[in-house]
Order: C-alpha cells, then sequence, then structure tokens
C-alpha cells in the first residue's frame, strides 16, 4: 500500500524521531512510505483561534500537496482530526473543494489507527519486544477521530512492556494550543495535574501520541524534575521490531 | 476558599443580581481564574464532585444504553434541534394547550420584563412570603432580589440553593449550585445566619434546613419554579427535583408562577420520555431522579392539593436572538444537566465562579455571549483547551468545542483580538504558505530555542509570549535536525523515485 506521511509541524520540528519510527513501522509492515516534500501545517492553529481564512488557505494548500497521495497517516491525532472534522466545515461552501475536502478526509488516517484498523497489526504476531514501564496519555483529539482503546490494545501486544493505566487518563493535559499561553495559569495546573499523575503511575515512559500534549507533559515533567520520558508508540513499536535503535534521533 | 468570616458576605448585590454573577463588563476571567487555580480546597472540593458524577456518567450510560448511547444522544439532539427549528409553532400549541389546562401563560422579552411579571401577579394577589425551587431563568433575571425588594421575603428550597442564600453567595454549578462550598463553610454560614448550633455533618445540616423549611413552606403564598421541559402536546410542565421541595413549593402555595426559558419545550411524552431517561444519568449518574412532576394547570374542582392558580413566563431574554442563528443555534438544545462541566478539565480548575456569569463551564462560555454581551465576556470562548470532553458528554450532542471556535472566529472577523496578535496570525500564515518560507522560519525558530536550552533539550524561559508558558513549565527545544532534513538526506532519492511509480515492497 502506498503512504504518504504528514508529518505535522510540530513533529517536524520538536519530534523528527516519530516520524522516522512512523516511517520505519509503515515500511516493516509493507508500506510504501513517500513523504510529500512541500508540506508544512494543516491550518489547525488557525482554525482554532477563528483565523478561519488563513486556515481555508492552509487547508487547500495541504489538500494540493497529497492530492497523489492514494493514503495520508500522521502521526498526530489532532492534526488528523482537524482534516476529519474541520476540512468539511472550512471547504463545505465550494462545491469543488468540499469534494476534494471529502477525498481528503477519507484517506486520512492517524497512525495508530492505521495500524489497528487499515493494516490489523498484530504486535505480538511480529514479535515486538520492548522492555520497559510505560503509561498512557489519552490525547483529546483522539476523541474527535473516535478512537478508544486501539493504543492500549497495542501496548498489550508488546512483550516486555509493563502497563500502568494512567489516573485520569483522558483528562487533557492542558495544552490546547494558545490556550497554553492566554490561559496560562489554567493550562499550567492542568499540566501539573497530569504530570503528578504520571509520577504516580511510576511509570519511567509516558506514551503520547500527539506533538503537543507531548511537548507541554515532557515540559511539565522537566520542570517537575520527574525522570519520565515521553514518547510516541511508534517509537515504542520501531524500537521493539529493531528498526530504531535508542540513541537514534 | 475564605475562612467563613471572611467569606464575601457583603459581596454587593446589583439591581441584576448577585455581583459574582454580573460582574462589571468587559470581564476578564483571568483573575478569578488565575486565584482559583491556586486554592487547594476548592480545588479538592470541585473535583471529587465533578469527577463522581463524570465517573459516574459514563458507567450509568453503558449500563443503561450499551452501544446504543451514541444513537441515545443524537436521537435527544435531533428530537431538541427539530423543536427549536419549529419553535413558533410548537410554543403556539403549548401556549393554546397550557391554557386549555388553566394555566396562565405570559411572555417576557427579557429579565426585567419577566420579573415585572411575577411581582405583578404577587402584588395582585397579595402575597407576602415565597417559596422557590432551583431555577436557573430566575438566576438570570435576578427574581430573588426583585422579590426581596418588593418586600416578599423568598427563600430558596432546594438545599444547596438555601445554603447558597444563607451565606449571601451565588451558585456556581447549574446542577449543583453549592459544589464550591466546604461543609465547615456551610456550618459557619448555618451558626451565623441561622443561629443555630450546629457541627458540620452533612445529615444534621439538612435536617436543620428541612425543619427551617417546614415553617417556610406552610406560610408562603407564593411558589416560584423553573422547569426542566414543557410539552407541546399537552402543555405539561416537568420539574425534576431529588429534595421534593419543587413539589411543595408548586403545590403549598395558593399562586405557582414558574420562570421557563423558551427553548424547554418538546413535542409530546414520547419525547419527554427520551430526554427523562437521558436527564439524570447525565447530571448525577442516576437512572432517574427521585421525583418528577408533571403539572398540567392549577387545582381543580376534587383535586387533593395544587394551587389556585398557575402562571408560566415563558423568559426570552436573549434566546430569540441565538434561535435566529443557525450556527450557534444547537447551543438551546441545552437541558442544563451539568455534564459538561464535570466533564471539563477547565471547570475543575477554575470552578463557576471564575466564568463571572450564571452559566459556567463549557455550555457557559458560550452562551454567556450570546445571552448577554459578545464583547463583553471575550475571554470566555478562548478558556478552553477545546478537548471536547463537554461534546462527549453532552446528552443533547451540541458540538461544543465547534461553538467555542464559531464565537472566537467572530470575535476575529470583529478585530477584537489585539493587534498584535492578529499580526502575529498573519505573520505565522505567511510562513506556511511555501515550502522555502516555512523552511527558513522553522530554521530560526529551531537555531533561536537551541541555544536557550539547557543541556536535557528544555527551555526553561523564553521570551513573550512564549514566557507564559515558561513561567508554568519547561519547553522542549526543537531537535536539531527537522525530519524534513533527514528525509532529504536519506531518503531524498527514495522518494523522488516513487512520485511516478509505486513499488511493490516485501511483506516483512
Ligand atoms: S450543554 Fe449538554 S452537557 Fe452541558 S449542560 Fe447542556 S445538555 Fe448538559
Amino acid at each position: 500500500m502506498d503512504a504518504a506521511l504528514f508529518v505535522t509541524c510540530l513533529t517536524d520540528q520538536f519530534y523528527p524521531r516519530v516520524g522516522r519510527a512512523a516511517v520505519a513501522v509503515l515500511e516493516y509492515l509493507g508500506c510504501n512510505v513517500s513523504f510529500p516534500a512541500d508540506q508544512t501545517c494543516c491550518g489547525q492553529p488557525f482554525y482554532n483561534n477563528g483565523y478561519f481564512n488563513e486556515a481555508r488557505r492552509l487547508a487547500q494548500r495541504m489538500i494540493g500537496v497529497f492530492d497523489r497521495a492514494e493514503v495520508v497517516v500522521t502521526p498526530s491525532g489532532s492534526c488528523c482530526a482537524m482534516v476529519h472534522e474541520q476540512f468539511p466545515r472550512l471547504l463545505g461552501d465550494d462545491p469543488q473543494w468540499a469534494e476534494r475536502g471529502a477525498a481528503m478526509v477519507n484517506k486520512t488516517h492517524e497512525f495508530v489507527a492505521f495500524l489497528v484498523h487499515t493494516l490489523k497489526a498484530d504486535l505480538r504476531e511480529l514479535g515486538c519486544r520492548w522492555d520497559g514501564h510505560a503509561t498512557y496519555h489519552y490525547s483529546c483529539h483522539g476523541r474527535g477521530i473516535g478512537l478508544t482503546d486501539e493504543a492500549v490494545r497495542l501496548m498489550s501486544q508488546i512483550e516486555g512492556l509493563r502497563y500502568t493505566p494512567l489516573e485520569k487518563m483522558d483528562q487533557c493535559c492542558g495544552f490546547g494550543g494558545t490556550f497554553a499561553i492566554k490561559f496560562a495559569e489554567v493550562s499550567g495546573a492542568m499540566a501539573t495535574d497530569k504530570a503528578d499523575c504520571i509520577t504516580a503511575s511510576r511509570a519511567e515512559v509516558c506514551v503520547c501520541n500527539d506533538a503537543g500534549c507531548a511537548m507541554n507533559i515532557a515540559g511539565q515533567l522537566h520542570r517537575n524534575g520527574a525522570p519520565v520520558r515521553v514518547m510516541h508508540l511508534a517509537e515504542i513499536i520501531a524500537e521493539g521490531l529493531g528498526l530504531l535503535g535508542e540513541d537514534d534521533g | 476558599m475564605a475562612e467563613a468570616d471572611t467569606h464575601p458576605s457583603s459581596a454587593p448585590l446589583t439591581h441584576e443580581g448577585h455581583a459574582i454573577l454580573f460582574p462589571p463588563l468587559p470581564y476578564d476571567m483571568h483573575e478569578r481564574a488565575d486565584a482559583a487555580v491556586k486554592d487547594t480546597a476548592l480545588l479538592s472540593a470541585i473535583e471529587s464532585a465533578t469527577m463522581g458524577k463524570y465517573e459516574g456518567r459514563k458507567q450509568m450510560c453503558a449500563r443503561a444504553f450499551g452501544d446504543d448511547y451514541p444513537a441515545m444522544r443524537k436521537l435527544a439532539g435531533d428530537i431538541k434541534q427539530h423543536t427549536l427549528d419549529h419553535l413558533d409553532f410548537y410554543l403556539e400549541q403549548f401556549i393554546e394547550r397550557a391554557e386549555a389546562t388553566g394555566a396562565q401563560v405570559h411572555f417576557a422579552a427579557d429579565g426585567a420584563q419577566a420579573n415585572a411579571i411575577c411581582l405583578e401577579i404577587a402584588k395582585r394577589e397579595n402575597c407576602r412570603s415565597c417559596v422557590k425551587s432551583k431555577s436557573m431563568v430566575t438566576e438570570e433575571t435576578g427574581l430573588v432580589t426583585a422579590l426581596e425588594g418588593a418586600g416578599i421575603e423568598t427563600v430558596e428550597s432546594d438545599l444547596g440553593e438555601f445554603i447558597i442564600q444563607i451565606d449571601h453567595d451565588a451558585p456556581s454549578h447549574i446542577v449543583t449550585p453549592m459544589i464550591h462550598k466546604t461543609r465547615r463553610e456551610v456550618a459557619a454560614a448555618y451558626r451565623r445566619e441561622l443561629g443555630v448550633d450546629c457541627t458540620e455533618d452533612p445529615e444534621e445540616l439538612t435536617k436543620i434546613a428541612r425543619k427551617h423549611l417546614r415553617d417556610i413552606y406552610r406560610k408562603a403564598d407564593l411558589g416560584v419554579s423553573g422547569a426542566n421541559f414543557l410539552v407541546a402536546e399537552d402543555g405539561a410542565l416537568v420539574l425534576c427535583t431529588n429534595e421534593g421541595n419543587a413539589t411543595f413549593s408548586v403545590t403549598a402555595p395558593r399562586v405557582h408562577v414558574a420562570f421557563v426559558g423558551i427553548e424547554k419545550l418538546v413535542p409530546t411524552r414520547r419525547h419527554l420520555a427520551v430526554m427523562l431517561k437521558l436527564l439524570a444519568r447525565s447530571s448525577t449518574a442516576q437512572p432517574i431522579t427521585v421525583y418528577t412532576d408533571i403539572l398540567t394547570g392549577p387545582k381543580r374542582v376534587g383535586d387533593a392539593h395544587g394551587p389556585e392558580q398557575m402562571h408560566i413566563v415563558l423568559v426570552d431574554n436573549g434566546r430569540s436572538a441565538i434561535l435566529a442563528d443557525p450556527a450557534l443555534r444547537p447551543s438551546l438544545r441545552c437541558i442544563r444537566c451539568g455534564a459538561c462541566l464535570n466533564a471539563c478539565p477547565v471547570y475543575r480548575k477554575v470552578g463557576g465562579h471564575s466564568y463571572g456569569a450564571v452559566y459556567s463551564g463549557p455550555i457557559g462560555a458560550v452562551i454567556t455571549p450570546l445571552l448577554r454581551d459578545p464583547a463583553g465576556y471575550k475571554d470566555l470562548p478562548n478558556a478552553s483547551s477545546l478537548c471536547g470532553a463537554c461534546y462527549q458528554a453532552c446528552p443533547v450532542h451540541i458540538d461544543l468545542p465547534t461553538l467555542l471556535i464559531e464565537l472566537r472566529k467572530r470575535l476575529v472577523e470583529q478585530g477584537k483580538p489585539k493587534r498584535i496578535e492578529r499580526l502575529m496570525y498573519r505573520a505565522y500564515a505567511a510562513s506556511l504558505k511555501s515550502p522555502w518560507r516555512y523552511k527558513l522560519s522553522q530554521w530560526l525558530g529551531r537555531k533561536w530555542l537551541r541555544m536557550t536550552a539547557d543541556r536535557d533539550g528544555f527551555v526553561h524561559r523564553t521570551l513573550p509570549p512564549g514566557r507564559a508558558w515558561t513561567d508554568h513549565r519547561d519547553l522542549p527545544a526543537p531537535a536539531k535536525q527537522s525530519f524534513h532534513q533527514w528525509w532529504r538526506k536519506e531518503k531524498g532519492t527514495k522518494a523522488q523515485r516513487h512520485e511516478g511509480k509505486s513499488e511493490i515492497r516485501n511483506q516483512k
């Protein structure tokens, strides 16, 4: 299957290792991965803050960039939700764009969902092994794309991975894009709550499949001096399949 | 939370109501919110109440509806939406049928008019003392202040509202008005205001309130209520409570006046059944409220009890403007279950008073600007991380995040955000327009942030607006090499190869 990677701007800049891991895992599972080099941003920051004209132009731009892709996979739930939920709203008024928007929605998948629902990957069968103690933060935009326990199911298939459920697993970490700046006190309190729950889980790694949340949670854990690493599930799977060294990145 | 003695019991009452709910506009939410996040007693009170109801709702709905839960919510949302889309029809039908039951129906364009209608009825019927059950609409209109101003002693009969009233406080949750209060505060208010000697035991406090209220019911000649639903087909008014106080409040006094928002209609009893299945489950994780009163008209010949007169005041107070706006109309589906407040991580951290309005939490952040003043409450739509927990919890399927974004969009269209913010967004958008601009700007950003990072790769303090971030947590620095760069270096040629043809790779 041909799959084009939409790496997203935050992953591109802050977590390129996640992109590499995603590529490695997808290739391992038989996908032919391409990376349209003109990609930038899906427009989510603009849409969320009410700058619809800017968001619409970026959405149209993105559709153009991925025009030839059969399938688009992204390691970020929130950017995937932007495409699924908001592109139709942004582009609905113009019939031509509405159609292209709908096509984009149909072919865009979040990485974990793609593994579970499209590729039907079974990590146990693949012999994925990763030794460590991990917990999992359910990123909010999973709601928008109907994610439930896919990530946890995959984690349970990894040999050697000890999983402790996170208290208040689905409570927002407080990122929310510019919310973290506009309501920094409140956002900080939410991040603290999340970091405290993670620390209480005693896990060494917190799995978080969204770059924005990862930055927020990692930043709070570091401020607290908590020695917990934030990782994307793609990284764990790639390491567990021997596709990515611990030092790669 | 402050000590009982320093509690703002002397908060000035404006003509509209309580200063906590009616702050001067424009309202800056930060002051109260920033104080609330540091108030550990407040937070633990709110956290335990909201988390309990949040988990309870999920379990209760899963048990009751199983896989049909999404369809159930969709159905309830569709019923309310349909009613709103044809509200003129259903209102007319309701008025006709309600009047046929002997109720008198009034219409109030705004809060002042609603209060005036009630005062006029009270005066004409010579009412001296009023007992009132819980109603958010009367909070909107400031009815209690109006009644007391006219010399009519008014007592809240809902336990939570009663405590709020004697402590001169204001409700902070649409279902659990005293969610922010600790037992200690309640006991202190009892001692101070009721002159009783009591412990902090909730059961004892409840008994004292009950005894106090029994005497009030006996002498009240005016009973005021709200309504959870109005049924168009038979003119019924539906009240859902757990304490039975509404039943007393509307049957014991001679005159019953109900304040009801015009959006409370459902077409038929069958539709009502759907709503009742969802309301209590979503609200307090009960299958149904302990009492459900379906009232059709005043006391008739042969009835054992009931008021001599029943007045239904249909209150608009900004609702028809929302109704006229299709993008925002879904906000009127709300059945005030409070599930979105309980689910909201922001509400859990700031409490209801931070919203500076009668309605707090996600639904409050949407309807407060609409019912009152969009520019005066421009902080509210921004006080959300858009996590979507509210949407997921809402029994009538209101897409609250989308409504918040719609309000943000309108503020942008009206040029409300600061100039500097608008400029930054424009510059940011420009940097994403082409690959080279993107790469250049991101490269600059990466260089700058990496220069200021510590050995672990975290920035501890940066320039505004990022400063607000680093005031609370560290900022991970970008990676040395972006994914774009890595791909170009490692996979570039292969990527180009893939452009035209697809290559079949070996499985595994
Ligand atoms: S918006 Fe929905 S969840 Fe919130 S109070 Fe209204 S009905 Fe309940």
